[in-house]
């Protein structure tokens, strides 16, 4: 599916979009690149679209922060667990607890207008870029 | 008698001996503090954490003719290692000396405590071991007693209370855990206050019911302290054993600290994998009491999800049981080895066969 005009989502921004069936998907852009994520935290569902952007804080011994990947992490809004949004993984427990991760990259229209991507809600116009989900 | 086996003979982890009153500990002071205790007239330390007067304190039997009790060696042997089959007990006085305000003379009778534990105590019975009181208004104080007793290889343990100034994970109090780590000693902490806060988050207490179950609370906010200040994480090689903490609040504390730490755990990045994991490796829990009906303790043994944590202790003379009933009802007898023994030379370098190649054990 096309989640929409890479103009739509600038480095730093985020976007929902509808997958059909009642299924939601957030998409980021870190830096020029796109990750998509299952809007539904695997905790209790909440909307990850609607939480903190941040970076990722580790530390050698107490007292000493280590602050990287600045808004590289997810919060959710509800209970505040931490995912990667490169890769879905939580903090804490990156094996059993993830988000649901689909592929993303970005294609020109002109390749869209003919290819299997459906756009429901907005005309594609052949010289912009758009942001592709495989969902 | 501890174990239907008579060759399973039990490490106690927690017994109290109880000077008379502070004259039992003058020979051990200084000239000084010897006469400032006659002079002020100063009669005893007994702590209100434990009333003398109280039924707890000391069981009924085991009470002398002036209602005192644990004062002597004799006792001890007559009352709890013979009868339990104890091959070795661990020796760790409540006597109040953590409530003195002031710090010089909290310092003179901390050191005599010790040594009167040294004289009168140790040296009269092989199979007794003790902790180190420490005196804890400031960490320089309990590391020097540190220092000064640890060449005792009879002392296994430091220990302090659960209700002191300052939670026991803050940063200050490292230099201690550093010198338990280096002396191959764990660091004890018992049920009981300094009195420098109410002994309840709430406020003061109005009956001693009240007092008594909030150690619980106090236990739960040392643990938690241990673990979000890194404390635990910085000396992995330290064990900590809480004593007269109870049992069964452990692992419905622990599932809201872990459940917390997910979410929050940015605030101590160093906390960098499940609390609980850290609590199972590190913190130990002498097993008398055990605070739950004997039909619901497998479920909590479940719960604990360890079988290497608990420890067994008599709480000799405070009354937990009667008669030779000393095993929390309800603790399976598969378990008998690692509780009544097993588990405590795992926890306690110096109790260890092969102590000697644990000293100089570094952090």
């Amino acid at each position: 599916m096309i989640a929409g005009p890479v103009a739509e989502i600038p480095p730093g921004g985020r976007k929902l979009v509808e997958a059909g069936e009642g299924r939601r998907i957030v998409v980021f852009n870190l830096d020029g690149e796109f990750y998509a994520l299952a809007n539904r935290c695997p905790h209790q569902g909440g909307s990850l679209c609607d939480g903190i952007r941040t970076g990722h804080v580790t530390a050698p011994e107490p007292g000493i922060y280590s602050y990287e990947r600045r808004g590289e992490m997810i919060r959710c809004p509800w209970h505040s667990w931490e995912f990667d949004i490169r890769t879905g993984k939580s903090w804490f427990d990156p094996r059993r607890v993830q988000v649901r991760q689909f592929p993303a990259h970005v294609e020109k229209g002109s390749a869209l207008v003919e290819g299997p991507y459906r756009a429901e809600t907005f005309p594609v116009r052949v010289e912009d870029d758009y942001v592709v989900v495989e969902a | 008698m501890t174990s239907p086996d008579p060759a399973l003979r039990a490490i106690d982890c927690d017994v109290h001996p109880m000077p008379v009153s502070l004259r039992t500990l003058s020979p051990y002071m200084d000239a000084f503090w010897a006469d400032q205790v006659v002079e002020r007239g100063m009669t005893g330390l007994d702590s209100q954490s434990w009333p003398i007067g109280s039924p707890k304190t000391i069981r009924a039997d085991w009470r002398d003719a002036r209602g005192r009790g644990a004062s002597s060696v004799e006792e001890l042997r007559a009352q709890a290692l013979d009868p339990f089959n104890v091959e070795i007990a661990i020796l760790n006085p409540l006597y109040g000396v953590q409530l003195l305000f002031n710090e010089d003379m909290c310092r003179a009778f901390t050191r005599a405590l010790n040594d009167w534990v040294r004289a009168e105590w140790l040296d009269r019975d092989d199979r007794l071991r003790a902790s180190i009181v420490l005196p804890m208004h400031t960490p320089d104080q309990a590391v020097a007693e540190i220092e000064r007793l640890a060449p005792d290889r009879r002392f296994v343990q430091a220990l302090a209370l659960v209700m002191g100034e300052v939670p026991l994970g803050r940063r200050q109090w490292w230099p201690v855990m550093e010198a338990c780590v280096r002396h191959g000693l764990t660091l004890g902490i018992h049920a009981g206050s300094a009195y420098r806060h109410p002994q309840t988050s709430v406020g003061w207490t109005s009956w001693y019911l009240e007092e008594y179950a909030a150690n619980q609370q106090a236990f739960q906010s040392t643990l938690a302290s241990l673990v979000t200040e890194g404390a635990l994480g910085k000396f992995p090689s330290l064990k900590v054993v809480l004593l007269e903490s109870g049992v069964t609040w452990l692992p419905a504390f622990l599932w809201r600290l872990q459940k917390v730490w997910k979410g929050v755990r940015f605030e101590v990045p160093w906390v960098d994998r499940l609390p609980a994991e850290i609590v199972r490796d590190q913190v130990r829990l002498s097993a008398q009491p055990f605070d739950a009906p004997a039909d619901q303790v497998g479920r909590i043994l479940d719960h604990l999800r360890s079988e290497e944590m608990l420890l067994w202790a008599s709480d000799w003379p405070h009354w937990q049981f009667d008669g030779n009933d000393c095993i929390p009802p309800g603790i399976p007898a598969r378990l008998l080895p690692k509780l009544l023994r097993g588990n405590a030379l795992a926890t306690y370098p110096r109790l260890a066969p092969t102590g000697a190649a644990r000293q100089g054990d570094a952090a």
